[in-house]
């Protein structure tokens, strides 16, 4: 059959617009209908979240004084009335300069490194098990999963000092067993606040790995192993590297709060895990240093944004890889 | 196949230069990025209780322009009348004008009724009213004993007839469908063709649909127009756009076509004389516009209108000579493709008259092909 | 081969479970410990229930909370769902991005920058005009609020992303106006997204104990924050009742809801 010439399709950026064209007749053909789908979302985030970040930016520009509240502020009639802009980076510098607190980020991003490996180690082959476990039993076994997540975090990280406290239930267990003739120190050391993150998150590594594993075409599998590719070799070449994208999420789930966590570094840890969201509540709660704590805070932003944006970046450079 | 039952008063209406239009697209253009043109300066007359297609690859603005009747997409520039009344600025929900989508969109939250019945609720009509109407309309549409079902517990066919359904129970003067059998299966696509054709003659409501399907839009409709790049290519009906294509791209558009490039040596009243490279004699066309001797034109002759022949004809005029290359059984006729001296392929089609594995003809045969001179279409386009 | 991998994956299974499990068996087990040691089995007694529905203070702390964690969850499914619709259909407007990252911002945020933002914002409110005077339950509510309407949206935003735009449009064409179109064909299909965002949210808040412990005020002491202050303290049976009842709580709430599902499911498929 003679089709003739195929007629050339119109740029695909349209398809783009149109999409944009039908969602904004659809709930909003009014101007009114649109102004107020955005306003109290736009205006609540504005107010409760952007403001109070500038706040805490300018907060970390003062100095800590004996007012209240206590710091200085950054504007100031000064005495020939004129308005000076005080810009403290007192806070800053101390921050760089006391060991304290370069080397709790550095701890901080080593603990939730260490952790999000380990989830990643533990949480691959439970998420592998469950997509690949019966159809029937998947939604139990993720039930599971997800269950210990609706209960308390506090809780859960409590569970532990019974567990691991000197006369816990572990050093009991081992000592009546003869493994060892004196109590162990688990609790509050860095072993416990590993243990204690990656018990926390690894509902968040096993969720989004799942996801991915379980959406699989498992005819790609087949089609290796006829093309002569043992198991093993599969695992490598076809599943993991599709599977990425639940192992970027479910890391970023995990590396993110074990970054900024203060529960588990405070009722686990001892005094040398030491971790910057823990040192930013004793420097706010304890030393009543509200600019410093600020400082903290805003270092830590620092912290957590890059990896993120890094991510990011690589994220879009594969969707278009994908595209091209 | 389902063609319309010809009512000459109200059909040949196009025909009538005092008959009013149903519906009319003036000068339609619609700007995607402020370059990007999906329809360009389109105009349509549209007469009461046609069936109409809009035929087109896709890409070719088709939906756009379907779209822009319902009053899901804003006209940039032109107007749209039905009845004399312009719609343009018209918001969807105030049209007298119902769709049909290609997904069929029915509310998977709703039941059958519930979706059908959708339409009449918007109206506020009265609740015996609405149960009656949407009795009618599964009745219609042979869904009655489904009505309690939802979405998700029917099969393909079956959510189209409820879409058709709950499309139709407002009565809308003009029903839009967008490709509406392009989610079914072959055998069920044929047979819908009959039934959505009876259903539009039933309830006389004037149809447009949207294809890429050139069969669908032959089979079903009073008039088609084919469309490339937001433009109208040509409008006319079923047996005059494939008869007479205005160009090379719609003859070769809709069904299968032996093209045969020449220049005209003469023209003697309304037959033409071509030489061509493409055949060895002189090809002879009937033509109603005489054209000037030199213009280059395309004979376009469809593979059906030719006939293998054991000589070459008396004359030296209409005809090619080749061997078979290859042979495309298709049960009650066979295509073969034959190979011409002048290194061209040309497909001629070949009714099986009598029962045997093959057609009369095998591969490497030499044979003669030759046509009548009112057998093809001189294209200047 | 397929002997073997089963095997394995039951093994890593089957030690994962038991991970994930164990510490919350032994608080279930020994809240019915009679003694106070957790080394020592004392008995089977339900005193430590007893003890717990008398202590003031948790009561009041557990009923303080509920009314913050159904209140947030009720404000962060509306404020949620106005910004998934927004970043779901609005794909042009300027300062889309600025919204964007707003919206996805506490999702990445530590909850002790939260906390602290808040609280100084709060501070600075009240010094420039007055309010809010104080802390306590509205400003842990709003605190709460702003955090848990992004993950509120996130859910939403994915089942908006799903949703055909053609029902929308059939049904502005059968004549509805857009407002219904959203309370009509929009709201319903999209409800197990907002009961789902509802439920988040309740859990989000009633296990916070951060940002709570920030921005909350004199008189206002959530459940997290009484359960952290005996927890510091060393293990305490009648915190080891109490976490038994939220699990079975939210065990029996889990199983509902999973055979609610399951029923719906087996429904659509006949």
């Amino acid at each position: 059959m003679n089709a003739g010439p195929a007629p050339p399709e119109t740029a695909g950026a349209s398809s783009l617009r149109r999409r944009f064209d039908r969602g904004v007749k659809s709930l909003t053909q009014g101007r009114l209908g649109r102004a107020a789908v955005i306003a109290l979302p736009y205006a609540w985030l504005l107010l409760f979240l952007l403001l109070p970040i500038l706040i805490v930016l300018k907060i970390s520009f003062a100095e800590i004084a004996l007012a209240s509240p206590p710091y200085t502020p950054m504007l100031q009639w000064a005495e020939e009335r004129t308005l000076a802009l005080q810009v403290h980076l007192g806070n800053y510098a101390y921050l760089w300069q006391d060991p304290l607190y370069l080397g709790a980020y550095l701890n901080s991003l080593k603990v939730a490194a260490v952790s999000t490996i380990l989830c990643l180690l533990i949480g691959y082959p439970m998420a592998y098990g469950i997509a690949r476990a019966p159809a029937g039993w998947r939604i139990v076994l993720l039930m599971l999963v997800i269950l210990p997540f609706w209960t308390s975090f506090l809780i859960r990280v409590y569970a532990w000092i019974g567990l691991l406290q000197g006369n816990g239930l572990i050093n009991h267990l081992l000592l009546s067993i003869g493994l060892i003739d004196q109590p162990l120190v688990l609790l509050h050391s860095n072993f416990a606040v590993y243990l204690g993150i990656v018990y926390s998150y690894l509902p968040f590594m096993i969720l989004p790995l799942y996801a991915t594993l379980v959406r699989m075409d498992l005819t790609l599998l087949e089609a290796a192993a006829d093309l002569g590719c043992p198991p093993w070799k599969a695992f490598l070449t076809v599943t993991l590297p599709l599977s990425m994208p639940g192992v970027i999420a479910g890391s970023l789930l995990v590396f993110i709060p074990a970054v900024g966590e203060f529960v588990i570094p405070d009722l686990l840890g001892g005094p040398d895990s030491l971790m910057i969201g823990k040192v930013l509540w004793t420097e706010f709660f304890s030393n009543r240093d509200w600019p410093v704590a600020a400082a903290v805070a805003i270092a830590m932003l620092a912290v957590i944004l890059i990896p993120l944006l890094l991510f990011q970046r690589i994220g879009e450079r594969e969707t278009t890889g994908d595209r091209r | 196949m389902p063609q319309q039952r010809r009512d000459p008063a109200v059909l040949e209406a196009w025909q009538d230069p005092d008959a009013r239009p149903f519906l009319e697209i003036q000068n339609v253009t619609k700007v995607f990025d402020a370059h990007t043109y999906a329809v360009d300066d389109v105009s349509l007359r549209i007469y009461k209780g046609e069936f109409f297609s809009l035929l087109g690859a896709s890409g070719c603005g088709k939906s756009t322009l379907l779209r822009m009747l319902a009053g899901l997409e804003r006209c940039t520039q032109g107007r749209i009348l039905i009845e004399g009344q312009d719609i343009t600025r018209m918001p969807p929900y105030e049209r007298p004008v119902n769709m049909m989508f290609q997904s069929y969109a029915l509310f998977p939250h709703m039941t059958v009724e519930q979706n059908v019945a959708f339409g009449l609720k918007q109206e506020r009509l009265s609740g015996r009213e609405i149960r009656s109407r949407v009795a009618e309309m599964l009745e219609l549409v042979h869904m009655t004993e489904y009505a309690r079902r939802r979405p998700d517990q029917l099969s393909g066919g079956q959510r189209q007839r409820v879409a058709l359904a709950r499309s139709l129970a407002k009565q809308p003067k003009l029903l839009l469908l967008d490709e509406p059998l392009g989610a079914l299966d072959r055998k069920l696509r044929e047979r819908t063709q009959f039934e959505l054709v009876n259903i539009q003659e039933r309830v006389g409501t004037t149809f447009i649909m949207v294809t890429h399907d050139q069969e669908e839009a032959m089979t079903m409709s009073s008039r088609l127009a084919v469309m490339d790049v937001g433009r109208i290519l040509q409008v006319g009906t079923p047996s005059e756009i494939y008869e007479y294509p205005a160009s090379r791209f719609i003859a070769g558009f809709i069904g299968a076509v032996n093209l045969f490039e020449g220049r005209v040596v003469s023209c003697e009243e309304e037959l033409l004389v071509i030489q061509s490279d493409d055949a060895p004699g002189e090809i002879v066309m009937y033509h109603a516009n005489p054209l000037a001797v030199g213009t280059p034109v395309t004979v376009a002759l469809r593979p059906e209108k030719l006939r293998v022949l054991d000589t070459p004809p008396r004359d030296d005029r209409n005809w090619v000579q080749g061997t078979v290359r290859e042979i495309g059984y298709l049960g009650d006729v066979s295509i073969y493709h034959v190979g011409t001296r002048q290194n061209r392929t040309v497909q001629v089609q070949v009714t099986n008259r009598a029962r045997r594995t093959a057609g009369p003809l095998t591969w490497d045969d030499s044979v003669y092909l030759g046509w009548d001179n009112d057998a093809g279409v001189v294209l200047t386009a | 081969m397929t002997g073997r991998r089963p095997f394995w994956l039951f093994t890593a299974l089957a030690f994962g479970y038991s991970f994930l499990y164990l510490p919350i068996i032994t608080l279930i087990v020994y809240s019915f410990n009679d003694s106070r040691l957790v080394t020592v089995w004392g008995g089977f007694s339900t005193r430590w229930y007893a003890e717990l529905f008398r202590n003031e203070q948790i009561l009041s702390a557990l009923w303080l909370s509920v009314r913050i964690a159904a209140m947030t969850a009720t404000l962060a499914v509306i404020l949620g769902t106005l910004a998934a619709l927004t970043l779901v259909r609005f794909t042009h407007f300027r300062t889309r991005m600025l919204f964007a990252g707003m919206v996805a911002a506490p999702l990445v945020m530590p909850e002790v920058i939260l906390g602290l933002s808040g609280l100084l914002m709060f501070v600075t409110l009240e010094q420039a005009i007055g309010w809010p005077p104080g802390r306590g339950m509205t400003t842990i509510t709003i605190a709460h609020v702003t955090f848990t309407s992004a993950f509120v949206a996130v859910i939403v935003q994915s089942r908006l992303s799903q949703l055909d735009v053609s029902l929308e449009e059939a049904a502005m064409d059968l004549g509805a106006r857009p407002w219904k179109v959203f309370f009509v064909i929009i709201l319903p299909i999209i409800s197990p997204a907002l009961i789902a965002g509802w439920l988040l949210g309740f859990t989000l808040s009633m296990d916070d104990l951060v940002i709570a412990s920030f921005v909350s005020g004199p008189g206002a002491t959530t459940l997290p924050m009484v359960v952290y202050s005996s927890v510091r303290l060393g293990v305490s049976p009648q915190v080891n009742a109490l976490a038994t009842l939220i699990v079975v709580v939210v065990a029996t709430g889990v199983i509902i809801a999973g055979w609610l599902l399951h029923r719906q499911t087996r429904r659509r498929d006949r």
